[in-house]
């Protein structure tokens, strides 16, 4: 008994590591993804008779869901056996709160070709200043500077692909073709 | 070789290029010097737009900033006690203590000058190398890179000390997510869900972005705002060439340390880093002045530090293996182009090695020039207030993900792996594992396919050489991991037995897992 107690003393010695608050909550989580993976991978891959082993188009997903879901029961071997520092809820509240900003950013997404990407730009760089807390009028004509800045770099000068806002077509002749490579 | 030089100069001598390595190390210094921003998220965010340039001038302005970030790099940290990339955090050990005794001018200088020595060092022993490498390199077949591919990714788990377990479960989610999507040898379908958004797979800069730049962006705004204030830099900063020779043989190994490591694939600066400090302080007159202010100290740091981007091109070049997440970047402007890396490049295009090696010394000159006129200026940049940059990071990570194909879709997976990426971050698990596993995954499954076909017994793939030396190094490697592991565990026991306390120094991760 006495030896099996030191065996599982080491065992656990060597696991411990460094955890931060929410590590635990990881951990689970990436065994669970691991598992429903597992559990799709019959359905998600398939097994072509009369093919050589590593030519399988199933032999990479394979080892490697094997590979991630090994490490990750021994990761979460290691967040059991580690000193916890207390904070789990404050920091998952964390994570759910970058969220919002994602949220924000998808918006931005989905009106680029509406309103085009100058106005688009400078109303996301402008609701962000002010979401950040930033009242003071110089920096609201910083983050303007810097949308017209950004447009102009990208779009104007290095003539990346992004397309052409939709109300241009509203524009008068003399400025719509120039908004519409350049804007 | 001669004529590879000419070709080299010839294929610089264009004002794009000269323009891309001017902008590249001008801007890496700057974005260097921003604490929350570096290299990986500038790379990851102009990669995109250098898609519509020529192979060189996309590659050099990203060497550019790839290079020359890490000069920036030690301003924050030796000023304002904060890395400005996450390699420049051993420099804060002596650099910030040098500040505080009133010497920040001379650190300053001792640093540009170290990391100078470092650049050009590894360069120089590149251009030397390269006659080698163009021999060596067409012997590697498919076993030989699937194989060196392998001991990146062994190499990048075990580099992770302390995180192994998050570094093998990183390392295998990226082999995994390389494998989503429609499969290219039988064109079958693998974990797409039945979803056509995912028959094409996951887009290594839409994961780029999200894991780099949008979860850096998201860090950033989330946390407290942190606006740094550092002392105006006085007199000039020549000094420190005439010092660095007085510590020339820690120039000398730290650099050659990070050539070594550079040039492993996985290994990197950390590593170089870690080794040249260590042998740094075993062999100074003044081993009680490290982390207290140590000249030596900052010229070890330093000089590694730089030496490893040159260093990892080697293996980029010559093999097409990248070593670490930004050289797994660039790989994808050299497959955008059709210029694909490996055995046939140093073969047929060697005036173009050439040419990105004339353009990393030249990156270094500009440089240092730079450097020695405009350090206040620099101190100025890093007193952006971080939730701005963040927002800042945000908008310019659009540009990256959407300007590839205009798809809201790859925008909304990139923002998912930021999200993923930033609880990484604040776990203080790697995600660099990642990004070699998808790439690195991607070579291994090809090449042991073709490998594969072309042996008829499992002995056959070890029976070359090459292969033969490459199986003995992982070998190697993983052997001495297990005796590290059990030698340092037996020093627990004893440490234990005597009434010490077992952790020791470090609090995390004692065993090595």
């Amino acid at each position: 008994m006495d030896k099996l107690n030191v065996r599982l003393k080491t065992f656990q010695e060597l696991f411990r590591r460094d955890r931060r608050p929410g590590d635990l909550v990881f951990a689970c989580m990436f065994l669970l993804f691991c598992v429903f993976l597992l559990a799709n991978l019959d359905d998600q891959v398939k097994w072509v008779k009369n093919t050589a082993l590593v030519a399988e188009p199933a032999f990479w997903p394979t080892v490697s869901l094997i590979g991630m879901s090994v490490f990750a029961v021994l990761h979460l071997i290691g967040s059991l056996s580690s000193p916890r520092i207390y904070g789990r809820l404050k920091e998952f509240t964390f994570w759910v709160r970058s969220l919002e900003y994602v949220a924000y950013f998808l918006v931005y997404v989905n009106v680029v070709p509406t309103i085009g990407y100058l106005l688009s730009t400078l109303l996301f760089v402008l609701f962000l200043t002010f979401r950040l807390g930033y009242r003071r009028f110089q920096v609201f004509g910083i983050s303007a500077l810097f949308a017209v800045a950004v447009v102009l770099i990208f779009r104007a000068g290095l003539e990346v692909k992004i397309p052409a806002g939709q109300i241009y077509e509203y524009l008068p002749d003399w400025i719509r073709s120039f908004a519409m490579i350049n804007l | 070789m001669i004529d590879a030089f000419l070709g080299g100069f010839h294929i610089l001598m264009n004002w794009q290029v000269l323009m891309a390595l001017l902008v590249g190390s001008i801007g890496g210094v700057i974005i260097g010097a921003i604490p929350g921003v570096g290299a990986a998220v500038a790379i990851a965010i102009l990669l995109p737009a250098t898609f519509g340039f020529e192979p060189i001038v996309g590659l050099t302005m990203l060497l550019g900033i790839y290079g020359s970030s890490m000069y920036g790099g030690a301003i924050p940290a030796i000023l304002l006690n904060t890395p400005g990339t996450p390699v420049n955090a051993l420099t804060t050990y002596d650099g910030y203590p040098m500040t505080k005794r009133g010497e920040a001018q001379r650190a300053l200088s001792l640093a540009y000058s170290a990391s100078f020595f470092g650049g050009v060092f590894a360069i120089v022993c590149l251009i030397i190398l390269a006659p080698v490498l163009a021999m060596v390199a067409p012997h590697f077949g498919s076993r030989e890179i699937f194989l060196a591919a392998l001991l990146g990714i062994i190499l990048v788990i075990l580099a992770h000390r302390g995180q192994i377990m998050a570094a093998g479960m990183m390392a295998f989610f990226g082999i995994f997510l390389n494998t989503i999507g429609l499969e290219p040898a039988k064109y079958t379908q693998r974990f797409t869900f039945g979803q056509t958004w995912l028959t094409g797979g996951v887009d290594l800069i839409v994961l780029v972005l999200g894991l780099f730049a949008i979860s850096q962006a998201l860090f950033l705004m989330l946390e407290k705002d942190q606006t740094p204030h550092a002392e105006r830099v006085q007199s000039n900063m020549l000094g420190g060439f005439a010092e660095l020779l007085g510590l020339k043989r820690v120039a000398f190994v730290a650099s050659s340390f990070g050539v070594m490591m550079g040039s492993i694939p996985g290994v990197g600066e950390f590593t170089a880093q870690f080794l040249s400090y260590t042998y740094a302080q075993k062999t100074s007159k003044h081993p009680e002045a490290f982390g207290k202010g140590s000249p030596e100290g900052l010229v070890a740091s330093e000089a590694a530090n730089n030496a490893v981007p040159p260093a990892a091109m080697i293996p980029l070049l010559a093999l097409g293996i990248p070593g670490e997440a930004l050289t797994a970047m660039m790989l994808s402007v050299f497959y955008v182009h059709n210029v694909i890396p490996g055995p046939q490049l140093f073969q047929g295009k060697m005036d173009f090695v050439i040419a990105l090696y004339i353009a990393m010394l030249l990156l270094n000159l500009i440089v240092i020039v730079f450097l020695l006129f405009s350090t206040n200026l620099l101190l100025r940049i890093t007193q952006i207030p971080t939730r701005y940059l963040g927002f800042v990071i945000l908008t310019l990570s659009f540009v990256g993900v959407y300007s590839l194909r205009n798809s809201p879709v790859d925008c909304a997976i990139s923002a998912g792996f930021g999200v993923f990426g930033l609880i990484l971050k604040r776990l203080n698990l790697p995600i660099v594992p990642i990004i070699l596993g998808v790439v690195l995954g991607g070579i291994m499954e090809v090449k042991l396919r073709s490998a594969m076909a072309r042996v008829s017994s499992p002995i056959d793939f070890v029976n070359r050489p090459i292969s033969a030396i490459l199986m003995l190094i992982i070998l190697f490697v993983i052997v001495q991991h297990i005796r590290a592991l059990r030698f340092e565990h037996k020093q627990r026991q004893l440490k234990k037995q005597n009434g010490e306390d077992p952790s020791g120094q470090s609090v995390v991760a004692p065993e090595g897992f």
